[in-house]
């Protein structure tokens, strides 16, 4: 590694330490893009099994180079413009969807070094960058001058609105508990405790002590995705494609991208905050990434299994969801937590 | 200031919900409807019209375009009030086969209603599992029919043949190897009656899947509970039938109240909803197709003992046996007339109405004792159905709308027709 830093230095001189994040950037974004691409596909292939189909398999073995050629494909065709729409906004609104998906990365560890940029106040960053994302879909909606287009914006910034609050809430407790904002000290955090010195430390992770607000963490993680059961910003059936419905080629492909980035965003962040993260869920074994990347499949899968089996959700039950019911369970635990941490039963 | 107006959106005809060619003026305050204005007739074939100019025969298939996801149901109407007219009896095993290929019509029809609901509600996985089980029942069309949907099977006077002795056995080819064309062949040995009863005997375990997946998830209740109410005496009003007429609690059933065929000798309920909701009207064709179940079940056992003639053997109506005719001169006659002029109807008019999947579907003649009907009248439940799309639909919300269009179970085939 020094080598490699010396022989940097020699070679850029001053600019290394920006070329060296470059690199760093490129490494994790070809990764994440190559992910979100095959969860295209996984998708595609873990529902197919489940309503009794096969999912693709023409293209390559098993369908793998799929992803690839619908890439292909959507980068082929033509982005058309609707006479109506606002040009300038209308181009900017997907862009504005995948920036913040991809920014969202640039804190996300990997392991107790293995981070772009290891800020104390990582987890903030996150909420504050995954926010903007609303802008791309209430941008585009309004951009494209389209009546389904404009009711799924509208339904998309109320359903983030109202379960943004929830996630918040759920975040809160976390925080609490572990006393910290940086995303490896959470990790951290979790690695011990009373059943983690018998071993078990997966009975350690903050799923267990914080059951309910891992569970609204899920829901409205769910929701903050647009998926189903949630996805009546697109809702197939109602609002056709909602909010992206006058969008094509790449323009649409970004939009795209950017639900799948979330995904696998929000999935890693509920293995981080909720499921430890990298630890080895038993004493015995090393704390590895790949525990990290399976607790984050295990969550990605739920996402695909609730696609296949939930009915969508009204529009307005959806926000009677988040606020009566997920937001009073978060205020709620948040207070017992809080007495629960004062009291001399505190295990943190 | 300027006044607030409401929006205005254009839902269909093409639209993921429109179930075909449904075109509908929202009028939106919000997400909240406050008119909605159902626009028809992008289907509109004009079968009443072709069926001036063709023959009583030819006028038949017409039949299954109607409402082309119950197809034999349709047939069945026209030949009744065919028959009505010409005044002549269907042999007993006719009617039986009649029977059990409405019900067979009955659950193809209720399975893709189910799949197309719960798909516009957004359970996209009972749509497929809705047509695996459909494949088996087209099966049982094609062996019959020779089609799978456009059936033609019935006929003034009877069926057009007896059940065949063997299924269609799937081949072995460079995508079907032998071992899977045996997998697929396994339930195909016996007649069609053997893999008829192979499916009624299965298909209760199918039907309880559905249950699982559906009748206690509470999204699907939040989302048909009190959707699109329908009070009893409005549904008379409307003039309703079928299921959307039973889900009000209207216990009327033509094969209960005017039976026809053979339903008056088979044993089955007819379940009634109580708050006229879409829950309550899910509920109705849920069970349905089980009583659909039941009525098979009886017709195959009958079917197995009575051998007997499917057709009329008035050779004004019906053609002669091949045999008969290649030996006697009038049955050589009859052939020729039949299948060059078709069959002559005596003057008079004649009503004759089915219960149909989706409600009463009747067929009205007016016959000049020509070869060909003076003016036909198709009376399509969906059409009297989608009337009551404003009323059930006001002060919902879009969402609803397409769980609406979804429980009135309407088709665009007999609509526009």
């Amino acid at each position: 590694m020094d080598a490699l830093m010396n022989l940097g230095v020699g070679l850029f001189g001053a600019a290394w330490p920006a070329v060296w994040t470059l690199v760093k950037i490129v490494l994790i974004v070809i990764p994440l893009m190559l992910g979100l691409a095959y969860l295209t596909l996984a998708e595609r292939k873990v529902i197919g099994f489940m309503q009794v189909r096969i999912g693709p398999n023409r293209v390559g073995p098993y369908g793998l180079i799929q992803p690839i050629a619908d890439g292909l494909k959507l980068l082929f065709k033509e982005i058309i413009i609707p006479g109506n729409a606002s040009k300038g906004i209308y181009l900017v609104a997907p862009m504005l969807s995948i920036a913040p998906a991809l920014a969202a990365w640039a804190v996300m560890p990997f392991n107790d070094t293995l981070v772009l940029a290891n800020i104390d106040a990582s987890l903030l960053y996150i909420m504050a960058i995954t926010s903007m994302g609303v802008y791309g879909v209430i941008l585009s909606g309004w951009a494209s001058n389209s009546k389904y287009a404009f009711l799924g914006a509208m339904r998309s910034t109320a359903q983030m609105v109202s379960y943004e609050l929830a996630m918040g809430f759920s975040l809160i407790c976390v925080l609490m508990v572990s006393g910290s904002l940086n995303l490896v000290e959470i990790v951290q955090g979790q690695q011990s405790g009373r059943f983690a010195g018998y071993g078990l430390n997966f009975l350690s992770w903050n799923w267990l002590p914080l059951l309910p607000m891992f569970v609204v963490y899920l829901i409205a993680g769910v929701a903050e995705l647009n998926r189903a059961p949630f996805d009546v910003a697109e809702g197939e059936s109602e609002l056709v494609a909602g909010f992206h419905v006058e969008y094509s080629g790449m323009a649409f492909a970004l939009f795209f991208l950017a639900e799948y980035a979330n995904m696998i965003l929000v999935a890693m962040l509920t293995s981080i905050l909720f499921l430890g993260g990298w630890s080895s869920p038993v004493g015995f074994l090393p704390d590895s990434i790949i525990w990290l990347l399976a607790k984050t499949s295990c969550i990605l899968f739920l996402y695909l299994w609730f696609r296949a089996t939930f009915p969508r959700y009204r529009y307005d039950q959806l926000m009677r969801l988040g606020w009566k019911v997920l937001l009073p369970i978060c205020l709620i635990w948040l207070v017992v937590v809080g007495i629960w941490m004062m009291s001399p039963l505190n295990i943190w | 200031m300027a006044d607030i107006r409401n929006f205005t959106l254009n839902f269909g005809p093409q639209h993921p919900a429109a179930h075909g060619v449904l075109r509908m003026v929202l009028e939106l305050d919000g997400e909240v409807v406050q008119r909605a204005d159902p626009h028809i007739g992008l289907l509109h074939r004009a079968t009443e019209k072709l069926a001036e100019t063709r023959t009583w025969v030819q006028s038949l298939p017409y039949m299954d375009r109607l409402d082309y996801v119950s197809m034999m149901c349709n047939e069945h109407a026209y030949c009744l009030a065919a028959e009505k007219l010409l005044g002549i009896e269907v042999p007993e095993r006719g009617k039986y086969i009649r029977t059990m290929f409405d019900e067979v019509t009955r659950i193809l029809n209720h399975l893709l209603w189910i799949g197309c609901h719960a798909l516009d509600v957004g359970a996209m996985t009972m749509a497929l599992y809705t047509f695996r089980e459909r494949e088996d029942l087209m099966d049982v069309y094609e062996a019959v029919s020779g089609a799978r949907m456009h059936a033609a099977y019935y006929r003034p006077g009877g069926v057009y043949r007896d059940l065949p002795d063997r299924m269609p056995q799937n081949r072995e080819s460079p995508w079907t190897d032998a071992k899977k064309a045996a997998y697929r062949n396994r339930n195909r040995g016996g007649t069609l009656l053997d893999f008829l009863e192979d499916f009624t005997n299965r298909f209760p375990t199918y039907h309880a899947e559905y249950h699982t997946l559906l009748t206690d998830n509470r999204i699907w209740k939040q989302r048909l509970v009190n959707v699109g109410v329908v009070s009893p005496e409005r549904a008379k009003q409307m003039g309703f039938t079928g299921a959307m007429l039973r889900g009000s609690g209207v216990a009327w059933d033509l094969r209960k109240k005017q039976p026809y065929a053979a339903y008056d000798k088979v044993d089955f309920d007819v379940p009634i909803g109580l708050n006229g909701d879409s829950y309550d009207r899910y509920l109705v064709r849920m069970e349905e197709m089980l009583q659909s179940n039941r009525i098979i079940k009886q017709c195959i056992d009958w079917l197995r003992k009575n051998p007997g003639p499917v057709i009329t053997d008035n050779h004004k109506v019906a053609p002669p046996p091949r045999a008969n005719m290649k030996s006697n001169m009038e049955e050589l006659i009859h052939h020729f007339k039949l299948f060059s002029e078709g069959i002559h109807v005596p003057p008079g008019e004649a009503y004759a109405a089915i219960e149909h999947p989706k409600g009463e579907f009747g067929i009205y003649f007016i016959s000049d004792g020509a070869n060909k009907p003076y003016r036909m009248k198709i009376r399509a439940p969906g059409y009297v159905h989608l009337q009551g799309m404003d009323e059930m639909a006001r002060g919902h919300m879009i969402a609803d709308v397409v769980t609406i269009i979804g429980t009135q179970d309407i088709v665009f085939g007999e609509i526009d027709r």
